[in-house]
């Protein structure tokens, strides 16, 4: 399981995020979760992920917020 | 848009919190969610205790109640108020205006004008607005601006999104003319398409309340609310304070010709901690500049957050002395706007707990 899959696991354990393209859609991720989500990859990975950047589209899947840290320069 | 004044002071600042402070772990067994989750929570967003009006308590109450305090303590004179602004999302009455019943409660002069203003979590920035305005009119020379809420009536209580963080409160500001002509800059802007990012879609004249209106509904989120409810956008308007305030600061400095720097204190209205700190870091504000301890204490009172954050946080710097303070509002309409003005020495600034039953 990856660092990512882990830290959804932690807010979400009832879901299994490998299963979903979209989190979203799919109501497995609200605007709260991902408020959470935020703040452990900022503390997990030691960046500040840009309030502008806390859209739901950047969460929406696992490629999506791989995607969104590599812009940040995290390999995740 | 940009707007400029000069000779202008907030000279006096009160806010008035409910007695009662209701804890969120209290209240976690009312949500529709795993514990662990709705603690995890509290921890990012700065959810702990929060500050709620008794059943029947109205926003003239708390207005009536801090204004006899100050009349009372000689800070405030009442035969000297020649114009009351009043900002509120939860009225007494559609009709009249809560500033008609705040004048009539308290024995005002009639030589002076009362005026409602309809505005949320820009409604400090909206009634200073109004306030130096005023003051252009040579008859006037002390307003006495209220901002005041009582919005946990319009919150459901199985509404995790916005009842952890709703508080209710008053504040009363005194603002007069200033021998001071250095400028205070300010800006504005609105965008009326959003409207219903924030909104109780019930109780106007648009849809009456009715058994219909008040029937709880699940969001599909797990928060259960109702049409008289007051229901948020959460990442909307998340998105949406993230993207305009940064430029909105950004444009209010660079107008002003000052630079981060040479701003003592960001005293924005306080949601909840976590967009508070996206919003410092946007900006590049150090957090201790920037205080965000108003929802955890107190709750997020709408336009009141700026005065509570002052009286909380800075009592003795603004009665001691001059602050450089940069002010910022944003939520309903939606609204966003700021302000660079010198806080103080204030004749006073306090923070009074409310008791109904000596209302």
């Amino acid at each position: 399981m990856t660092r990512i899959e882990q830290a959804l696991k932690a807010i979400r354990p009832e879901y299994d995020f490998t299963s979903s393209v979209n989190f979203i859609e799919d109501g497995m991720l609200d605007s709260y979760d991902m408020v959470m989500l935020v703040a452990d990859i900022d503390k997990t990975y030691g960046i500040t992920l840009a309030g502008v950047d806390i859209v739901p589209e950047n969460f929406a899947s696992i490629q999506a917020i791989e995607a969104l840290l590599a812009r940040y320069g995290v390999q995740s | 848009m940009n707007l400029l004044f000069r000779n202008r002071a907030i000279t006096g600042l009160a806010a008035v919190m409910p007695a009662t402070e209701r804890k969120f772990v209290d209240e976690m067994a009312n949500y529709n969610f795993p514990l662990a989750r709705s603690l995890k929570l509290k921890e990012v967003m700065g959810y702990d205790a929060h500050r709620i009006v008794e059943d029947g308590v109205c926003a003239s109450d708390l207005a009536c109640f801090g204004l006899s305090r100050l009349f009372a303590a000689g800070n405030l004179d009442a035969g000297e108020i020649d114009a009351l602004v009043v900002v509120s999302q939860s009225p007494d009455y559609l009709m009249p205006p809560t500033s008609s019943v705040i004048q009539g409660r308290l024995g005002l002069k009639p030589d002076m004008i009362c005026l409602d203003i309809n505005q949320g979590c820009a409604g400090f920035l909206i009634g200073l607005f109004q306030a130096f305005l005023l003051l252009d009119q040579a008859s006037i020379a002390k307003v006495v601006l209220v901002n005041v809420d009582v919005l946990s009536r319009k919150v459901s209580k199985q509404d995790r999104n916005s009842y952890p963080l709703v508080g209710d409160a008053a504040s009363i500001t005194v603002v007069e003319r200033s021998a001071d002509p250095g400028p205070i800059h300010a800006n504005i802007k609105m965008d009326g398409t959003r409207c219903e990012a924030l909104m109780i879609p019930a109780g106007g004249f648009r849809r009456p309340s009715s058994l219909e209106t008040a029937i709880l509904q699940d969001d599909g989120e797990g928060n259960r609310r109702a049409l008289d409810h007051l229901k948020m956008d959460g990442s909307a308007v998340f998105n949406f304070v993230q993207t305009e305030v940064p430029p909105l600061i950004e444009e209010l400095l660079r107008t002003a010709g000052a630079a981060i720097g040479d701003v003592d204190f960001f005293l924005f209205h306080q949601p909840n901690r976590f967009m508070l700190h996206k919003l410092a870091e946007a900006l590049g504000v150090p957090f201790e500049k920037m205080p965000s301890n108003v929802v955890e204490h107190y709750g997020n009172s709408s336009g009141v957050t700026i005065p509570v954050a002052i009286a909380h946080n800075l009592r003795a710097r603004v009665l001691n002395g001059a602050i450089n303070a940069c002010l910022a509002g944003f939520g309903v309409g939606l609204t966003w706007a700021s302000m660079l003005l010198p806080l103080g020495p204030l004749d006073f600034c306090d923070l009074i707990s409310f008791q109904p039953e000596s209302c």
